[in-house]
């Protein structure tokens, strides 16, 4: 026992290194997925067929292809090709592309969830398309949307540990280092599972913050000020509290 | 401003021989009827009579299957071209959307800006006015549905007779020569109906708006309509006057309609 946390210390340097580029690749992957997300999602529930098949056919192609294999053929093929990337960028594009088509789906359906009456509401008051999206829509599909897109980036941020296949030293690289002087319990099963579960939970905890921001905007539920106010400070709470002086 | 030779002119909307079908299901069937500038006209009739999509085809929210709906003079949505129907470009659309103004059952605010950026958001993006101008009006509208106060509130944080009065003044924001009322009133709790009806009077008696309204408010039809239209099965059964309609209608499924709708003995009492 006492062995095994000495040779955590001793290796911290690179787990830290392998935290890193783990954080680099969920980061940078769900930033890349949230944007392929976004576009695909308005292609595929667009009104034109121009759009909307095509934006069908890269989601599908990329929900229905493994990652595993996306990281293979970007990593292993391309170059063949003559496009060679760096094992970073190779890990964000799969991500990205794997996630993105994923999370399509579910910015395509909060669009399609806002009610009817908004959409009317538009058009009685003659607003454009765009217009539409950007000031009406999207802000309401956005606070449906982040729980379902939430769950998908701690799913992107363990998929990122299937990197090390194509030998980028990330947190599971580094576990697997450590594993050969310690022993597989202590390295996956303590070290691995307590750092997954503190990246998702910063991960989750960030994406509850921004749900509460969307819903507060809506004008459902507390604003995130209230929320992480140690004592309640809302306006009705204020209110009673002055009068009862 | 209207003119009565503006009135003897062009309708300001005129439908010929509308169909209206959702698939196998013929809604409206070689509907002719118009209306005129300054006019204010209510449907009645029973549910699924049409009368709704009579409304939601004048705001371009669904687009008729056959005939023309000219607006002005204009043809709205599709217009005939060599003996075609041919539909027009959404931008040619648009610009005849612009002078209809709607309010709809459920208000339909937009829950994610206040009340004043309800009201304004069109004005400014769509009509391109200044924000400080549609600003000034917005707070005027407000001022007259008597919400003064709640320009920078939630609609969520409203009532349901406040919403719909917000959304009565972010129609007329945009200044529209028509407006469309529809059952504005069956999604509120009846005691607050009287105040919303009370701010549509007050619009119909200071402005020359016309008004094309579907309610089951009959009190109400008699006071602002100059003419009601008894609709049955998709099509006009009667086009009279509101005394004529309600006191003496002169056919049996109007008298029948009537009768369900007011109860026994109402028609005829005024």
């Amino acid at each position: 026992m006492l062995e095994n946390i000495q040779a955590t210390v001793e290796a911290w340097p690179f787990l830290a290194q392998g935290l890193w580029v783990t954080i680099q690749l969920t980061v940078l992957g769900s930033a890349l997925a949230l944007v392929l997300a976004i576009i695909l999602g308005l292609m595929a529930g667009a009104q034109h067929k121009a759009l909307a098949v095509p934006g069908r056919i890269i989601i599908e192609f990329f929900r229905g292809t493994s990652l595993v294999v996306q990281l293979f053929f970007i990593f292993f093929v391309l170059p063949q090709f003559g496009v060679d990337l760096p094992g970073m960028v190779v890990g964000v594009l799969a991500l990205g592309l794997n996630y993105g088509a994923y999370a399509a789906e579910v910015v395509r359906g909060s669009i399609a969830s806002v009610p009817r009456g908004q959409w009317e509401a538009t058009t009685a008051l003659s607003m454009s398309p765009v217009h539409r999206m950007r000031r009406v829509i999207f802000p309401q599909a956005w606070a449906l949307m982040i729980p379902s897109l939430a769950s998908l980036m701690v799913h992107l941020l363990k998929g990122t540990a299937i990197v090390s296949v194509i030998l980028l030293q990330d947190f599971t690289f580094h576990l697997d280092q450590l594993r050969r002087v310690t022993d597989t319990t202590w390295a996956y099963a303590v070290v691995g599972l307590v750092g997954y579960f503190v990246l998702a939970l910063v991960l989750t905890l960030v994406m509850n913050a921004l749900e509460a921001r969307a819903k507060h905007r809506l004008g459902r539920g507390p604003s995130l000020r209230e929320i992480l106010s140690p004592t309640p400070t809302s306006k009705d709470n204020l209110s009673t509290a002055g009068s009862a002086i | 401003m209207p003119t009565p030779t503006d009135t003897a002119a062009a309708p300001i909307i005129e439908f010929r021989d509308v169909e209206k079908r959702f698939g196998d299901n013929v809604v409206l069937k070689d509907l002719d009827f118009h209306v005129n500038r300054g006019e204010r006209v209510t449907l009645i009739g029973p549910s699924g009579s049409g009368k709704t999509t009579i409304l939601r085809l004048v705001m371009t929210l669904e687009e008729a299957t056959d005939g023309l709906i000219l607006i002005d003079g204009d043809p709205l949505t599709h217009r005939i071209v060599d003996g075609k129907r041919v539909r027009l470009s959404n931008r040619e659309i648009k610009r005849t959307r612009t002078r209809i103004g709607m309010v709809f059952q459920q208000f339909n605010l937009f829950p994610n800006m206040t009340v004043i950026q309800n009201i304004t958001e069109s004005p400014i993006h769509v009509l391109g006015q200044s924000k400080a101008e549609a600003t000034r009006r917005a707070k005027d509208l407000l001022h007259q549905v008597g919400l003064d106060d709640k320009a920078d509130a939630h609609p969520s944080s409203l009532s349901g007779g406040q919403q719909q009065r917000v959304a009565i003044a972010r129609a007329l924001a945009m200044d529209p020569e028509i407006l469309l009322l529809d059952e504005v009133t069956s999604a509120l709790d009846p005691e607050i109906v009287g105040e919303v009806l009370g701010i549509l009077r007050r619009i119909a008696e200071t402005t020359d708006i016309t008004m094309l309204i579907v309610t089951h408010e009959m009190q109400f039809a008699r006071d602002v309509s100059d003419r009601v239209l008894m609709f049955d099965g998709g099509s006009i059964v009667e086009d009279a006057d509101p005394d004529t309609m309600f006191t003496a209608p002169s056919h049996e499924r109007t008298r029948k309609f009537l009768k369900a709708v007011l109860g026994e003995g109402q028609i005829g009492t005024r």
